[in-house]
């Protein structure tokens, strides 16, 4: 099992990693090397792709003596969405290299490590609370193939288990943050190594922002780089939040990413995760509606092509009445690709006058390409209206045909029908300037011109 | 439709109705001691005067089974099943010298609705039900299957002139041995899974169907299963074979006596499809499906596939589930031959306690295959009831298409209602569309036609008939009929 070389790590080195994080972090750790020896690493389930137990066999090097990496990141990096301006923290292999900042009106963003040390009650109420959460599958009868239901908790406990900082976003109620706040975060290394990204979103009553995470990688040399992610969000009464998700890796990445979302009632979350370019990305999405009328947005979008695999495992559980959920997730896979769309909405006994639909569309363009789609319902309560739709296909013949005999030349036509196809994935994003440039991006994407996002100059 | 039930007929069954198959009849019974081993597989296998490769095979399905985990990944609540307390092998002894059926089994039959005098063949006379507009000049003819072994085949002669062979398993491996040996295990291995190895290694009777060339098969063949002695499970297998440009309609019905016990019934059904031919197999389950308590009831754990080998051969299942404690079953279609189609109807009703989880497996293999999927749940009470499917698109079949809709429909707060697809798809000429939806029944429909005086009760039955007359409709006539006032009984009392 992959998971004794990480226990045997923690054992040797706990003095070192305690000293580089807070009371708050490590108060976690025994919990979590205890259920990562219980529980092990996940396997790729029931025609999903992604094998974390496999990608975490191998062995990454793990920055626990925080030694700084030598950045200075306006020279590092610039990621321009024009006429987007945006509050920036950079993370660098897991690392904030940026100052927090703390507000006059409470908002806290930043380190989460001072946020731990500054305010331990708030810290300890939040984190990890969700990510290993053991709560058993809502009907003993699923248990058998329930993908969804099984959260990956032997990958969050790792994270736990070597978490020493990350990224945190506090907002006390009632305060609107109207700036969007943009992570940017960068692999970088010179050779294999694992990244343990936290995030954690605590949002209060009627607070309001909105985050933007963009994904990079930069390849030195000839190395394997691994990101093993951890967002927890707390959606407070009322409350709104955009989390937007861009990934733009390469082929050498391997992406194992688990975001938990808590929403209260009354509260709104839209939740994006567009992987535009990656390795081997495994996202799951879980959202938990606990109070009334609470709303939900999922969007998600992939493509993919070489050897690319992307599995994305959503769960989306309607644990209180009167609450909407909306799920769109679109591929299109080119070459070799191999994408995975697991989806499950859950409706619970009481959860009634629920609005819940889930809509998976899918784009395959070569013989070798594999494409996997399983959107699920799993209803106990009778006042509702639930439905999913899944469909793979290709492009439209007749649209293809028309355009041609309008001297639009056929390479142009794909492009334009592919392009037009993922229009409404990005027509969900809230935020209209990043909109305008996932738009760009998917066409540049389209066109070849993105293997390296170009646009985020990487400067070295 | 206007030859069904007419409401009072409907109104009489809702306020007296409990399941009315119920019955036990006092058959003198030859039963092999509980329990489960190569021994009892051998005891079968001699009290079917069996050749030895039928025995081989029985023996390799045991072995198999024996190392097996049992599936648990369906959505219902199986009790672990205590083989050793099920006894394998339970027939009705024939009255030694005439060779012709116990009157008590006669009896029976005639009790259940099903002929078994070629004579009363017409069906509506045999029910006893007000049938008059039916007038139906079809025939049908009919395999009786009591416990483990078939009592009776009508029609047999008549169907020989044709050159089509339907009669009871046993009897097919005495005197076809190299048909049966041909196709057996071809549609569903031995090692398919759990219950079909069971099946293989212990099967006693069932119905076996050749349709040679070019033969369209005049009437409706039946087989009628009954579960009848106590401890005992059924285990049938059924075979049926369609050779190029043949065509067969299939109906199977079902019931067993109300027992506390759950009792086992793990049949295996294979179809073998030639080049143009045709197979339609419809299903009526109305096994006890345990009392309101949940208690008792029929476990259908049944394992049916067919083959489409030729090309441009044809295969539908339409299935009307309405009895059993837990059905576990996926009538399913691999699509060998090019241009070949699958299509497979279903309404899964389930009150009180009961669960299913039901579907299909979609498999295209050839170029131009062609599926569609219809399936319609209706859960009431503390019932689940689940779709469970598969669509999957192999590399080399080019031009496929499929469509499939599952709908369901809630009828108490306690119920559920599960839907489970997947679709795997490795060609990129392939169109492929699910769509689902989970509601209630219709608050307007149900207002409008309380306005006009409807019962509440009456006009959920209403709705639900439309809600599954397009699965309903795919039956043949007679069944029809059956299926909606079984649709109208199941539902009885779920309605708030």
């Amino acid at each position: 099992m992959s998971s004794q070389q990480y226990l045997d790590l923690y054992q040797s080195q706990r003095t070192l990693i305690d000293k580089h994080a807070a009371p708050v972090l490590n108060a976690q750790r025994e919990a979590a090397a205890e259920v990562l020896q219980r529980v092990g690493l996940s396997r790729p389930k029931d025609y999903t792709h992604v094998d974390p137990e496999a990608l975490l066999a191998a062995d990454y090097n793990i920055n626990l003596a925080r030694y700084a990496v030598p950045t200075d990141h306006n020279d590092l990096f610039t990621c321009a969405v024009p006429e987007l301006s945006t509050s920036v923290h950079y993370l660098v292999n897991e690392q904030l290299v940026s100052h927090t900042r703390e507000g006059a009106d409470g908002v806290f963003s930043g380190s989460l490590r001072e946020f731990a040390l500054r305010y331990p009650d708030v810290a300890a109420r939040y984190y990890n609370r969700l990510a290993m959460n053991e709560e058993p599958p809502y009907d003993v009868r699923s248990q058998g193939t329930n993908v969804t239901a099984h959260r990956p908790l032997g990958e969050a406990a790792l994270n736990t288990l070597f978490c020493q900082d990350g990224f945190v976003l506090y907002v006390p109620d009632g305060v609107a943050v109207e700036r969007p706040i943009q992570l940017i975060s960068l692999l970088r290394a010179v050779e294999d190594f694992m990244a343990c990204q936290r995030i954690l979103i605590i949002l209060g009553e009627g607070a309001k922002a909105s985050v933007l995470v963009c994904d990079h990688a930069s390849q030195l040399r000839d190395c394997t780089l691994l990101s093993l992610q951890v967002t927890e969000i707390f959606a407070g009464a009322y409350s709104t939040l955009d989390f937007y998700e861009l990934e733009e890796h390469h082929a050498d990445c391997r992406r194992l990413s688990s975001v938990y979302v808590e929403q209260q009632e009354g509260s709104n979350v839209a939740v994006g995760q567009y992987a535009l370019t990656a390795g081997q990305t495994r996202n799951r999405v879980y959202i938990d509606l606990c109070g009334h009328d609470a709303d939900t947005h999922l969007y998600g979008l992939c493509i993919a092509d070489r050897n690319q695999q992307v599995d994305n495992i959503t769960y989306i559980r309607h644990r209180a009445p009167k609450c909407q959920s909306n799920e769109l997730f679109k591929y299109v896979l080119d070459e070799e690709a191999c994408g995975s769309f697991v989806g499950r909405i859950l409706v619970q006994e009481g959860a009634d006058k629920t609005d819940a639909h889930q809509t998976d569309r899918n784009l395959i363009l070569t013989p070798d390409c594999h494409i996997v789609a399983r959107p699920e319902l799993e209803i106990y309560a009778d006042d509702v209206k639930c439905s999913h739709g899944a469909t793979t296909g290709q492009l439209d013949q007749a649209a293809l045909f028309y355009m041609r005999t309008r001297g639009i030349p056929e390479s142009e036509a794909r492009l334009l029908l592919m392009f037009a196809f993922m229009g409404d994935v990005i027509d969900g994003i809230r935020i209209e300037p990043l909109r305008d440039r996932l738009k760009h991006l998917v066409e540049k994407r389209f066109r070849g011109e993105l293997d390296q996002c170009r646009t985020c100059a990487i400067k070295k | 439709m206007n030859n069904g039930p007419s409401s009072d007929d409907v109104l009489k069954d809702l306020t007296t109705s409990e399941y009315k198959y119920g019955f036990t009849t006092d058959i003198d019974t030859d039963i092999i001691p509980k329990g489960l081993n190569e021994d009892v597989v051998r005891l079968i296998s001699a009290k079917k005067q069996e050749p030895e490769w039928m025995l081989q095979f029985r023996l390799e399905a045991y072995r198999y089974w024996r190392q097996q985990p049992v599936p648990q990944w369906g959505h219902v609540k199986v009790d672990p099943i205590d083989y050793d307390n099920i006894s394998f092998y339970a027939a009705p002894r024939k009255k030694a010298a005439s060779g012709d059926v116990d009157p008590e089994i006669l009896k029976t039959f005639d009790k259940l609705g099903i002929p078994l005098h070629e004579r009363d063949m017409l069906l509506g006379r045999a029910t006893g039900t007000e049938l008059s507009a039916v007038e139906t000049s079809s025939t049908m003819a009919v395999d009786a299957i009591v416990d483990s072994a078939s009592q009776k085949t009508t029609y047999r002669d008549k169907l020989a002139e044709l050159g089509i062979i339907f009669c009871s398993f046993g009897e097919a491996v005495r005197e076809y041995p190299d048909l049966v040996r041909k196709y057996l295990g071809k549609v569903v291995p031995v090692r398919d899974n759990y219950y079909s190895a069971l099946n293989s290694a212990v099967f006693s009777d069932g119905s076996f169907v050749y349709i040679p060339k070019g033969v369209r098969c005049p009437m409706e063949l039946a087989s009628y299963f009954r579960i009848n002695s106590s401890g005992t499970g059924q285990f049938e297998r059924t075979l049926i074979i369609a050779d190029e440009e043949a065509y067969v309609s299939y109906l199977e019905g079902c019931t067993a006596p109300m027992r506390d016990e759950n009792q086992l019934h793990a049949a295996v059904v294979e179809i073998y499809v030639h080049e143009r031919a045709e197979v339609k197999y419809s299903t009526v389950q109305n096994w006890y499906p345990g009392d309101k308590q949940g208690k008792g009831g029929v476990y259908n754990l049944v394992t049916k596939r067919a083959l489409c080998a030729g090309d441009f051969s044809k295969i539908s299942w339409t299935q009307v589930e309405t009895g059993s404690a837990i059905t576990w079953k996926y009538p399913s279609c691999v699509l060998r031959g090019a241009g070949s189609q699958g299509e497979f109807y279903s309404v899964a009703v389930t009150n009180n306690y009961q669960e299913a989880d039901t579907g299909t497996k979609m498999i295209h293999i050839g170029r131009n295959t062609r599926s569609r999927i219809i399936s319609k749940g209706i859960s009431a009470g503390h019932s689940q009831n689940s779709y469970r499917g598969m669509v999957k698109i192999l590399p080399g079949a080019d031009g496929v298409r499929n469509f499939t809709q599952c709908d369901s429909l809630l009828l108490s707060k306690t119920c559920g209602a599960h839907t489970f697809p997947i679709m795997d798809i490795q060609n990129p000429t392939a169109i492929v569309e699910h769509e689902a939806t989970t509601s209630k029944i219709n608050e307007d429909q149900l207002f409008y036609c309380q306005q006009r005086g409807i019962k509440e009760e009456d006009a959920v039955s209403l709705i639900v008939g439309g809600y599954a007359k397009e699965v309903v409709q795919k039956l043949p006539m007679e069944f029809a009929v059956e299926a909606q006032k079984l649709l109208s009984l199941s539902i009885e009392n779920s309605v708030g």
